[in-house]
């Protein structure tokens, strides 16, 4: 079955839809990544499903439950994790305090999830008890991802997690990413640098218009010449 | 060194019990800001709607023939914040969250809420009249001296009973306060929808339980606040309306949204204003031979009437050399 299944979904924020049916599906073993020219909805897409637009038509089902316009604070317990691109931590607050808040709706114990988190990025649990607000992009990158993890997602969805970093950095993301998905956790992204990123990716979706143009694995996607030329720079 | 036990009573006990009351109430002005991102000039109101609460159990409990060794006033203060924490739920229910469902912007919710501050004076002056009261016309006010003539002094540091105890519940407060925001699960959530409220709602945060438990947190304190005014002065319709932009200063020197900095800008709002109006021509007689002018009558650096124009000097000045206030709060 599939983790998270879009169909024909119109929305937007009141005025002219955004979105004009946009498909995605994606299993809990993939990584799904989004790409696209600017003002495709590629966004809009991930905010539609993390309940922070309104969807007037279509339908988003999580593991088979309809939850189109249901809130964040719904989202969250059931397993959908949403890292946003940008002013993604809290600032004025430690690392470790951005991670707890990560958990805010778990009221299990969650140090173990913790532990976790910390062994998948060391530099975050060596400045645990610094602001967020002092660290560098990619550090912060590594906090807001973090953070996101705390809730012991199945789905995470992540929006340019590359957005502002050096090229090393991009690498590293996009490692940690292919290593978050090993983890058992699947993940729907948003990407700009979408030849790297469709390289890895089980699957690929490209959106103009707020339409799926093209919809494949990411090797097919890259292979095939149409989607080279108009949206993958030749 | 009875200049020294003269300043202490003049300068230390009054900036304190100031800076008390403008702490509290600063607090929770910077609270609602933080989380509801607007002015909630209706606070002194609400402060005063405190005092008259807790005036009205004192009331009660002078008739029902119930004393302590404090005065009834700290007697029936948990009561009355508890109150006035559920008159401050309602207020918001009624007013201020239809306002924000419908999407309404900051200068909104502020005219609303000078609406609101009209709306409880008019009450308060329909239900008390407009006379001032007080709490001590059954009781006492108890006066401590300290006997300073092991130090050679000839007076005793005074301060009253009711003084003593605005500061200790301040202390107190502001303790339980630090505990609440950097423990708990619910402070912490209060410090990170503060910080970013997007991130907030997209962790999962039950947004609309740290609404609640930020206007349970602002009337409860801003009843502290108006009842430790109403002790320490009288208790009139307008009591708190006048400290209202003292208030607001010390919020927005601390840094708005930030409440280690309300209650920095409280104190510090406080001595200023004290310090200001002080008579400083007791300190300076011993010293009158070195200075190249006559003391005559009273030194102070401005008159009384212009002591609520120090807030806004301190403002001006601290917001010149850090623009966010003290602490770094929101610049919007």
């Amino acid at each position: 079955m599939n983790l998270i299944e879009l169909e024909n979904v119109v929305g937007g924020y009141g005025g002219a839809p955004i979105l004009n049916g946009v498909n995605i599906a994606i299993e809990p073993s993939d990584i799904g990544v989004i790409v696209g020219p600017n003002g495709a909805g590629k966004s809009t897409s991930l905010k539609a499903i993390f309940g922070l637009l309104k969807v007037t038509s279509g339908t988003i089902r999580f593991n088979g439950t309809a939850i189109e316009n249901a809130l964040p604070d719904k989202l969250v317990p059931l397993g959908l994790s949403f890292v946003p691109q940008e002013k993604n931590v809290f600032t004025s607050m430690t690392c470790e305090e951005n991670l707890e808040m990560g958990a805010f709706t778990r009221r299990d114990n969650f140090a173990d999830t913790l532990a976790m988190v910390y062994d998948m990025f060391p530099p975050v649990k060596e400045k645990r008890y610094q602001k967020a607000g002092e660290l560098s992009g990619g550090q912060r990158q590594m906090v807001a991802m973090g953070r996101a993890l705390m809730s012991n997602p199945k789905l995470l969805l992540l929006d340019e997690p590359s957005a502002g970093l050096s090229p090393r950095y991009v690498i590293e993301i996009f490692e940690t990413v292919v290593r978050i998905n090993k983890a058992g956790v699947g993940i729907l992204m948003v990407e700009q640098n979408a030849r790297q990123a469709l390289a890895f990716a089980s699957k690929g979706f490209v959106l103009a218009n707020g339409q799926n143009r093209f919809t494949g694995t990411g090797a097919e996607l890259i292979a095939d010449p149409e989607v080279a030329k108009s949206f993958l720079g030749g | 060194m009875d200049q020294l036990i003269f300043f202490i009573n003049k300068v230390l006990v009054a900036g304190t019990v100031l800076g008390s009351i403008y702490a509290l109430g600063a607090i929770g002005v910077t609270l609602i800001f933080g989380i509801l991102r607007f002015a909630h000039f209706a606070h002194g109101d609400m402060m005063t709607m405190g005092g008259f609460i807790a005036f009205v159990l004192a009331a009660l409990c002078a008739a029902a023939g119930i004393s302590g060794p404090v005065p009834t006033g700290f007697i029936v203060l948990p009561v009355a914040m508890a109150l006035t924490a559920i008159i401050a739920l309602g207020l918001d229910k009624a007013f201020y969250a239809p306002l924000r469902k419908r999407g309404a912007k900051p200068v909104t919710l502020l005219i609303a809420s000078i609406g609101v501050t009209l709306m409880i004076q008019g009450l308060i002056r329909l239900f008390f009249g407009v006379s001032t009261r007080s709490f001590f016309e059954t009781e006492p006010k108890k006066i401590l001296r300290f006997d300073m003539s092991w130090l050679g002094g000839s007076r005793p540091i005074t301060f009253t009973q009711p003084e003593l105890l605005m500061v200790i519940v301040t202390i107190v407060i502001c303790y339980a306060l630090h505990l609440f925001l950097s423990r708990s699960r619910l402070g912490k959530a209060m410090r990170a929808m503060s910080d970013n409220a997007d991130l907030a709602q997209v962790s999962g945060i039950n947004t609309a339980l740290v609404v609640r438990v930020t206007w349970i947190i602002a009337g409860a304190l801003a009843c502290c606040a108006g009842t430790m005014l109403a002790l320490d002065v009288s208790l009139t319709p307008d009591l708190a309306f006048n400290i209202v932009l003292p208030i607001f200063a010390a919020a927005i020197v601390g840094g708005l949204g930030q409440a280690y900095g309300a209650i920095a800008g409280g104190f510090l709002i406080g001595f200023a204003e004290t310090l200001a109006v002080f008579d400083w021509s007791v300190l300076l007689r011993p010293f009158q031979q070195w200075l190249p002018f006559e003391i005559t009558g009273t030194i102070s650096l401005v008159p009384t009437e212009y002591k609520l124009t120090v807030a806004f000097v301190i403002l001006v000045i601290v917001l010149l050399a850090r623009p966010t206030g003290i602490f770094k709060g929101a610049a919007t």
